[in-house]
């Protein structure tokens, strides 16, 4: 079945039964109440402390066919996954559903995993390295597609109970004996805690694993009154993995050529004035935005309003320079961010809900301009950020498609051609957000408006900026580097690796096995 | 028609640049290719090899490449260098 | 002289940006950042192992993409190395817009490349002067020949490159670089003789955009026309020092206006805010705009208030 973006849908598929296809951006309708944890009574004198994993798999009755969380704060440090996921394996306890929100390359033991049955499917915003590549070439492997959601998305999904969590294992930086948490302290902090507060809540059983248990915690990320077991381990996850240092503004010529443009276009249509708001998505160029804005500011005598991350030391800087007024943090990106959350008030951490869940009052609908990249883009400005250039699942869903629905401004920034490869196309590999979403694309040898932004597209009409069509500047990456062939891709329902969920459930695509 | 009088080699192993070897053979003109964008030129570029070495008058060659997503004029370039090498005495 | 030699003279040179003519990955995104010219190095930037792959690539790149900006190929020179001819050889077919012949210390030097571009021009059925010459000078008998060299054949811009110059003198490099005082005017005063284009030496110290600033403060109150740089950063900083402001441009304009309003009503004796208005002031005041223009700002002059003095 074709959705409103022209993607057809196997709707026949049996983990299909009763969705969906994409509508529109906004064309959600579905009400309802939102799920929660079952009613239980407290009393006087329990313990939340386990002395085990094994313990805490035992009380909260953890079984074959279950769905079990984990976040990914730890980002390519996080141990929780595998100390968790070794013992259930080890226990003998199989066909395990991971819903996690973003998966990284440290959880590549998965594979083993699904291999001997313990793991039997995957729900998560991002794959990447030799998990995605095995779950893309291996059809079948798991008894039902991966499931790709925006964090967005899956809070809605949490949220609602679609995406029904038995176990949260939350791994947290620090807690306290009855399991008030915070990613602020200790040897692993991560910073926010955004995901994790989201699982603790809406989770049958939530087990903490902490390698900092301390007296008090506050402020609270994940409050006690979600929380029914804590473990104490030697370590959540390697430090080096989990925050990098600063990340800093590229060097690379191309990217800041770019960022300097997009910051151009921004002053340009009216944007950058007293207090307005703003995302910068995770990539060379849009960090790199923030020195070109932070400039833009500065030299106009006013200051914005807040910014949303993903915080970066770039972000950070910002704010404490006085560019803008607050920074609101559903995930932390490196330990100059995470000092900031520790240290600075107006530095205020929010649960995924908050930031990008469309059926809560969230902060990607006050976004006045998100920057975004994109691994490519195509002539109806449809892009794709999860599959690579070979059909490979490598990427993430992440805040793409939250953010661009909610900015009043989207800005995709991207190079024209990555070494040989055209980033605009006839038609993405798959679709993560659509192209409603998108009003941009800045690339290094132009800019292209959609042409449902008239408005813009008016507004630019004498600007010294080199504006173009999407075609225009399609024709010039092929007149440098010539038209590539598109991937070939099985039709075979069976074949279909991945669903895309929109961040309102509908399906916005699928991915289906390359054939090499 | 031109012919090697040896073996050689031109470009570099590097990002946007391909590394060609050429060495004579009896007769004809064979490609073998190593290439980051196999997929979505590596096609094209087997056949750009072959027309490159033609044009330039050549016959009896082996052209191996291996290429970082080098553009076509990089290929030609360094497909004409390492035949240039490979005739001089 | 031929009409596209002429014209040639008279382009806008700010910044002419250099671009090792071996490496792809550079010359790819060679034009992105807006240098009025490239340069494509295939001399001092390559070693001697790879100068015949480094014409082939400069050479294939010139042919394939369509570069924005002025086209210009640094070869090895004629004379004083075993490279120059070769490199003509496979250059200038490629049509560069300009040969950049280095180390120049003799007119005759000169003539040698003008001569080939004739061949290739007339072999291919090309115009007189598609192809022309920018002459370095990089030593002190280049400085004390300057006058005659940029009269050359086919000259249209003339560089100081202070490397090997600096050497020649005995000394080094320094900040500000007083050492380079008399090139740099000589130079100068001989570029506006031949009515050509002149451009200052690069500026090494990429990591210091303020010190680089300062010296094209100091090049542009000499006289100059633009600079050479090295890095990509560096463009936007000649830019902006040769942008004219605001200020500069409204009077510009009022200048211009009033003396097309003056040749309408053949008023012979005109004032611009009580200052007398005469021809070299009209011709800045062009200058300015053609800058201004230059740098994506919108100047409109009233009907037939523009000048040509290009």
């Amino acid at each position: 079945m074709l959705n409103k973006i022209g993607r057809d849908i196997p709707m026949e598929l049996e983990c299909l039964q009763g969705r969906r296809v994409y509508e529109g951006q906004f064309a959600m309708t579905e009400t309802g109440t939102r799920a929660g944890k079952p009613v239980k009574l407290h009393t006087p004198g329990e313990n939340k402390l386990v002395g085990s994993i094994d313990e805490a798999i035992e009380k909260v009755g953890l079984k074959d066919g279950m769905s079990i969380s984990f976040h990914h704060h730890l980002r390519n440090g996080d141990y929780v996954m595998k100390l968790v996921m070794d013992r259930v394996q080890a226990k003998g306890i199989k066909d395990i559903t991971i819903l996690n929100s973003s998966l990284a390359p440290c959880h590549e033991f998965l594979i083993d995993m699904i291999k001997d049955g313990t793991v039997t499917a995957i729900e998560t915003s991002g794959l990447r390295d030799a998990l995605g590549k095995f779950l893309t070439l291996n059809p079948g492997v798991l008894k039902r597609p991966v499931v790709i959601r925006s964090h967005g998305g899956r809070a809605r999904a949490v949220c609602t109970g679609e995406a029904h969590i038995d176990v949260a294992f939350m791994g947290v930086p620090a807690c306290d004996r009855r399991g008030n948490a915070t990613g602020r302290k200790g040897k692993s902090a991560c910073g926010a805690l955004g995901y994790a507060m989201v699982d603790s809540h809406y989770a049958d059983k939530t087990v903490l694993l902490t390698d900092n248990l301390i007296d008090y915690v506050y402020p609270i990320s994940i409050p006690q009154t979600d929380v029914d077991y804590i473990v104490e381990v030697e370590a959540i996850g390697d430090p080096e993995g989990i925050a990098s240092g600063a990340v800093g503004i590229t060097k690379n010529p191309v990217q800041i050529k770019i960022a300097e443009m997009a910051a151009e276009f921004l002053d340009q249509a009216g944007i950058i004035q007293e207090g307005f708001s703003f995302q910068l998505g995770a990539g060379g160029a849009p960090l790199a935005v923030a020195k070109f804005i932070g400039e833009k500011l500065e030299k106009k005598g006013v200051v914005g309003g807040f910014g949303v991350g993903g915080a970066t030391g770039v972000l950070v800087s910002m704010l404490e320079k006085g560019h803008i007024k607050a920074i609101y943090d559903t995930q932390t990106f490196d330990t100059t961010a995470a000092a900031s959350l520790d240290n600075n008030p107006n530095h205020i951490e929010m649960s995924a809900s908050m930031y990008a869940d469309p059926t809560t009052d969230c902060m990607t609908n006050y976004l006045d301009v998100v920057f975004l990249g994109a691994t490519e883009i195509d002539t109806d400005f449809n892009v794709n950020c999860m599959t690579d250039s070979n059909g490979i699942l490598m990427g993430a869903s992440g805040g793409h498609s939250d953010t661009a629905a909610g900015a009043k401004v989207t800005v995709i920034t991207c190079p024209l051609i990555r070494g040989r490869l055209p980033m605009i196309r006839e038609r993405v590999e798959t679709v993560i957000t659509p192209g409603e979403s998108i009003d941009v694309l800045v690339t290094e040898r132009g800019i292209a408006i959609n042409p449902n932004r008239q408005d813009l597209i008016e507004r630019f009409r004498d600007s010294n900026l080199p504006i173009y069509t999407i075609e225009e500047l399609q024709q010039m990456a092929y007149d440098m580097v010539g038209k590539p062939e598109g991937i070939e891709v099985s039709h075979d329902p069976k074949d279909v690796v991945a669903i895309i969920e929109y961040r309102d459930g509908s399906i916005i695509d699928v991915v289906r096995k390359p054939l090499l | 028609m031109k012919h090697l009088v040896k073996a050689a080699m031109a470009g570099f192993d590097e990002k946007n640049d391909v590394l060609v070897t050429v060495e004579p053979i009896a007769s004809g003109i064979e490609v073998e290719l190593k290439s980051k964008v196999e997929r979505a030129y590596g096609k094209h570029i087997r056949a750009f090899i072959e027309a490159t070495v033609k044009e330039a008058g050549f016959d009896g060659v082996k052209v191996t490449a291996i290429d970082k997503a080098a553009w076509d004029y990089t290929i030609k370039a360094r497909v004409l260098g390492a035949l240039e090498r490979g005739s001089a005495e | 002289m031929s009409r596209l030699t002429e014209l040639a003279k008279k382009r806008l040179s700010r910044s002419m940006m250099f671009v090792p003519g071996n490496t792809p990955k550079m010359i790819n995104s060679a034009d992105i950042h807006g240098a009025d010219s490239i340069m494509f190095d295939i001399e001092d930037s390559v070693a001697v192992t790879e100068k015949d792959t480094a014409r082939l690539l400069t050479a294939e790149a010139l042919k394939t993409l369509k570069f924005k900006g002025e086209t210009v190929v640094r070869i090895n020179h004629p004379t004083q190395t075993p490279y120059g001819y070769a490199d003509l050889d496979v250059i200038v077919p490629a049509k560069p817009n300009l040969i950049r012949l280095p180390k120049t210390e003799d007119v005759s030097e000169v003539e040698i490349v003008a001569k080939k571009i004739e061949e290739v021009e007339k072999a291919n059925g090309w115009e007189e002067g598609t192809i022309n010459i920018i002459v370095a000078i990089e030593s002190v008998k280049g400085l004390y020949n300057v006058r005659e060299i940029a009269q050359g054949p086919r000259v249209v811009a003339i560089a100081l490159g202070a490397e090997d110059y600096r050497a020649d003198l005995r000394t080094g490099k320094h900040k500000p670089a007083h050492e380079l005082l008399f090139a740099r005017q000589t130079i100068l005063h001989a570029a506006r003789e031949a009515g050509i284009r002149v451009l200052d030496t690069v500026f090494s110290d990429v990591k210091d955009p303020q010190g680089f600033r300062e010296e094209v403060e100091f090049i542009k109150a000499l006289g100059y026309d633009g600079k050479s740089c090295i890095h990509p950063s560096q463009i936007k900083i000649i830019h902006e020092v040769f942008t004219p402001d605001e200020k500069e441009i409204a009077h510009s304009v009022k200048v211009l206006n009033s003396y097309a309003e003056a040749l309408r009503n053949n008023k012979g004796v005109i004032a611009v805010d009580g200052k007398m208005i005469d021809g070299p002031i009209v011709v800045r005041a062009q200058r300015v705009v053609d800058k201004a223009r230059a740098a994506g700002i919108k100047v409109e002059l009233e009907e037939g208030a523009e000048i040509d003095v290009k």
